[in-house]
């Protein structure tokens, strides 16, 4: 198993910065997730890895070696393509094979053994019996295993998918993600893939990386970006909360007229921005609460009510879960209370989300 | 796409009968007119003094030469265009760098200067009086009134014909299967042997194709290089025109009803490949 260690990784292209200095370790046998909006440079990072793209400045090592300068074929990297690149003219089985099939003859493995491991690779995709087949007569979901076999097939020191599942539908998606992990789990690989679904982050990966204008915000596992985001970038992109931006004085959180909370200790006055979730929101009797707020919209899912909820004229719509016996209707005023305040000083420079 | 296949939908949306029919006799009139008729004419006129008259024809050694000297040369531009537009194709469609539009619009010069202008161009740089035309006599090279000058001629105007073709279906194509190549371990070269070329085949040999009908066929660009000396600069057009003058009316048609067979035999293999083409295309192709 190896790892990978990014150092000040910059990217150009054409006068644009893509990459900003990024730091990144990616530990041996890790199943991380690289996070952001587009643009945001995540697809660039995997492609410097894979040594698709060129640097600007900094170093990529594999396992204590230095692979900069390293050409794409020599850096051992299973790549998986977000529309998965299958070669079109080939079968499944000489998809996967390919890798094997262009090494110089003296490491190319006999043809039976060749064989052999498409057969044991389209077993492990769990697509057994589809070697003959053409890509363009597979469903997107099989073709992303193909992918993934083929990209086994050459024994990858790291594994690099970008937005595998980005071109799937939602439960052809979820299926794979739990047999994403699975193989993962099975093979031992590094892996990295890129997403800007951040539920699909949390939930696949070891670790979130998330990125931002070519720069990494914060890298953690799941519990850390999710309960303790470093900065208002990372609170407003994972967890779909809502931002409000608010003031902080005499130890009260403000939204314009409104009272919202009493400031946590420590929390620098001035203009902030507050990430709410629905479910850091608890909804009550209007009656006695300090905080109070008219129902403007009410939607059902599958186990709970979420609410869409006014505190004042001016101020953007907050969002509550409640249980599915919590009577409202469209136009009560419920009190409420705000169970977790994400609060971060407002720079107006950092501030977007 | 053409085809409406529903009955009723193509009811309500056809003209009435009459005028469904006078279009489809226009079309059909306008079409044996200028296509039909003179292909018919020019088999007729061939064969007016029957098959016998043709084997003098073509036994003609002026004649032998011709067809000697067409093939020749588009045995020799077709593979140099060949080359050119496959690596004009792959650089155009798979990297980024400049100057790339104002390569596009060279590779389309040829498709917009008249050829008879092509001609021109190589005598005023290879002819007697031309720029390099001294230094070419000192070293008793001859280009113009010669086979390189034909070739010259013939490969500009049929320049564009296999770029063309490919750049699209390129650029379509995009780069992402040669990466994939790249990152299984694939060199450069094999990469594009394994996996670009196979996907540019279909195409590729339509380009060929058209590349070869013309290059066969050009007229202008070749007549003003050539110098029309019989049995040796004289190409199948070029033959054609000499004959006619000559009130040689049966070789003529009989070389221009071997040329049109040449074509006819092109394009027959263009409509075959663009079944098999498009097929290939629609079945296992995009994804």
């Amino acid at each position: 198993m190896t790892g990978i260690a990014v150092r000040g990784v910059a990217k150009d292209f054409a006068g644009t910065r893509a990459l900003d200095g990024i730091d990144l370790d990616i530990r041996p046998g890790e199943l991380l997730a690289l996070l952001g909006p587009s643009g945001s440079g995540k697809t660039t990072l995997l492609r410097s890895i894979a040594g698709l793209e060129p640097l600007t400045a900094g170093t990529i090592h594999f396992g204590g070696e230095d692979a900069t300068g390293l050409r794409v074929q020599d850096r051992k990297v299973g790549f998986v393509f977000q529309h998965y690149a299958l070669f079109r003219h080939m079968t499944v089985a000489e998809n996967i094979a390919y890798g094997l099939t262009v090494r110089p003859r003296a490491e190319r493995p006999a043809r039976q053994e060749i064989l052999r491991r498409v057969d044991e690779l389209l077993d492990l995709v769990q697509l057994p019996g589809i070697g003959k087949r053409f890509p363009g007569q597979l469903s997107g979901g099989q073709r992303q295993r193909v992918a993934l076999a083929r990209a086994l097939a050459v024994e990858p020191r790291v594994l690099l998918l970008d937005e595998p599942f980005g071109a799937l539908d939602a439960q052809v998606r979820k299926d794979l993600r739990r047999w994403l992990r699975d193989i993962h789990q099975r093979t031992g690989h590094t892996t990295v893939f890129v997403t800007h679904d951040q539920e699909e982050a949390v939930e696949l990966a070891d670790r979130v990386a998330i990125l931002n204008r070519g720069r990494v915000e914060q890298v953690g596992s799941p519990d850390d970006v999710l309960d303790h985001p470093a900065n208002a970038f990372v609170a407003g992109f994972v967890g779909q909360a809502v931002r409000l931006d608010v003031t902080v004085e005499d130890g009260q959180v403000r939204a314009g007229p409104q009272t919202l909370a009493t400031a946590p200790p420590g929390a620098r006055p001035g203009p902030a921005a507050l990430f709410l979730r629905n479910r850091d929101l608890a909804v009550g009797s209007a009656e006695g609460a300090a905080l109070t707020g008219t129902i403007t919209g009410i939607a059902r899912s599958a186990a709970s009510r979420r609410l869409e909820i006014r505190l004042a004229e001016g101020l953007p719509p907050i969002e509550a879960e409640v249980g599915l016996d919590f009577a409202a209707a469209r136009g009560d005023v419920v009190g409420l209370t705000l169970a977790t305040l994400r609060l971060f000083p407002r720079d107006p420079e950092v501030g977007g989300t | 796409m053409s085809e409406i296949s529903n009955p009723t939908v193509a009811s309500a949306l056809s003209e009435p009968r009459w005028v469904r029919w006078s279009l489809i006799l226009i079309g059909l009139a306008y079409l044996s007119l200028v296509v039909l008729l003179p292909l018919a004419a020019i088999f007729t006129e061939a064969l007016r003094k029957g098959v016998g008259a043709l084997h003098e024809v073509f036994a003609d050694d002026a004649t032998y030469s011709a067809i000697i000297l067409t093939l020749t040369v588009a045995a020799i531009t077709v593979p140099l265009n060949l080359v050119f537009g496959v690596a004009a194709a792959w650089a155009i469609a798979k990297f980024e760098f400049p100057g790339k539009s104002l390569l596009i619009t060279f590779i389309d010069l040829p498709f917009s200067v008249s050829p008879v202008v092509s001609g021109l161009i190589f005598v005023l740089l290879f002819g007697a009086q031309g720029l390099f035309g001294p230094w070419l006599a000192a070293n008793d090279i001859k280009i113009i009134f010669a086979l390189p000058g034909i070739v010259l001629a013939t490969t500009f105007v049929t320049l564009p014909f296999i770029a063309r073709e490919l750049i699209p279906l390129m650029q379509e194509q995009g780069t992402a299967e040669e990466e994939a190549a790249l990152t299984l371990g694939a060199s450069g070269l094999r990469a594009f042997i394994t996996v670009t070329l196979p996907n540019i085949r279909w195409a590729l040999l339509y380009g060929v194709l058209l590349c070869n009908a013309r290059a066969m066929g050009e007229f202008g660009a070749v007549a003003v290089v050539s110098g029309h000396i019989r049995g040796l600069t004289n190409t199948m057009p070029l033959h054609v025109e000499i004959l006619y003058n000559e009130y040689n009316f049966v070789g003529a048609f009989a070389v221009a009803a071997l040329l049109a067979l040449l074509a006819l035999v092109t394009l027959g293999a263009k409509s075959l490949l663009e079944w098999r083409y498009g097929d290939a295309l629609a079945g296992k192709g995009r994804h």
